[in-house]
């Protein structure tokens, strides 16, 4: 069972951009979270399909630290997103000039 | 048949990144965000690589997700309305900014090819749990033992950030 990985770096652009105009459009703060976790999955897709066409393991340990730093980031991101919710009492990426000079 | 398999995953998983962008009920792009990890899952799996398709499945689409579903059902989120209004520099600025986004995307698939070498065949521990171990456990110790130290501050400012204030 065996894909080829230029189909794969296809989607991944694909879903990549996806992710970028999800960040970019959205105004509620939980979905531009979501839309970078897509993107960051875009990257492990890329990563993976690399390590098949090269034969290396390389790719494949670096789909794993992605992981984890997207699971750290997620984790601080959503806690970030309770405190803001508990001082304005709404998620939009519009109120949140508070740091504005 | 197998590029037929692939082309179906594909389409599901442009279908649900699309929804995840674009639905207005955070819990539809949550499930859509899932259904695309998941076909991410299946494309590691094809691509040879068993074990980050495994943590994909456990990790990606079960711990992380679990934790958005729980911020959005604590939060009760309501539907967005409209769409965000932009400042003047970015109504001045997004047209040429978004041209030369699809300029250099069309370039990079459709430009000049750099021919990779032909690939050994690939042995048959390739993407399995022992290899990823191994190499996690000689080559990559530091960034190994790094990543929990990462995890361990992301743990204590997470529970900084949203713990309630005890004054």
């Amino acid at each position: 069972m065996e894909i080829n990985p230029n189909f794969c770096l296809s989607i991944s652009l694909i879903l990549f951009t996806i992710g970028t105009a999800g960040v970019l459009l959205r105004r509620s703060i939980i979905v531009i979270l979501m839309s970078i976790e897509l993107m960051l999955n875009a990257v492990n897709l890329t990563f993976a399909a690399f390590s098949a066409q090269l034969r290396s393991m390389d790719g494949q340990i670096f789909v794993f630290f992605v992981m984890a730093v997207a699971a750290a980031e997620a984790v601080v991101g959503l806690a970030i997103l309770i405190a803001l919710f508990r001082l304005r009492g709404e998620t939009d990426a519009d109120g949140m000039n508070r740091l504005r000079w | 048949m197998e590029n037929l398999f692939g082309l179906a995953i594909a389409f599901v998983a442009i279908f649900s990144g699309l929804m995840v962008v674009l639905h207005r009920n955070p819990m539809v792009n949550l499930v859509s965000l899932i259904i695309n990890l998941a076909s991410a899952a299946i494309f590691f799996l094809l691509l040879g690589g068993q074990f980050i398709a495994a943590i994909q499945v456990i990790v990606y689409a079960g711990a992380i997700m679990v934790l958005f579903v729980f911020v959005i059902m604590l939060l009760n989120l309501r539907r967005e309305l409209d769409p965000p209004k932009g400042g003047r520099i970015q109504k001045i600025l997004y047209l040429p900014a978004a041209l030369a986004l699809a300029a250099g995307l069309v370039y990079a698939a459709l430009g000049p090819r750099i021919a990779l070498p032909a690939p050994p065949p690939p042995g048959p521990d390739f993407g399995s749990v022992e290899r990823v171990g191994e190499l996690l456990f000689t080559d990559h110790l530091f960034a190994f033992e790094f990543v929990s130290l990462l995890l361990v501050v992301a743990m204590v400012g997470a529970v900084v950030l949203a713990k309630r204030r005890l004054d």
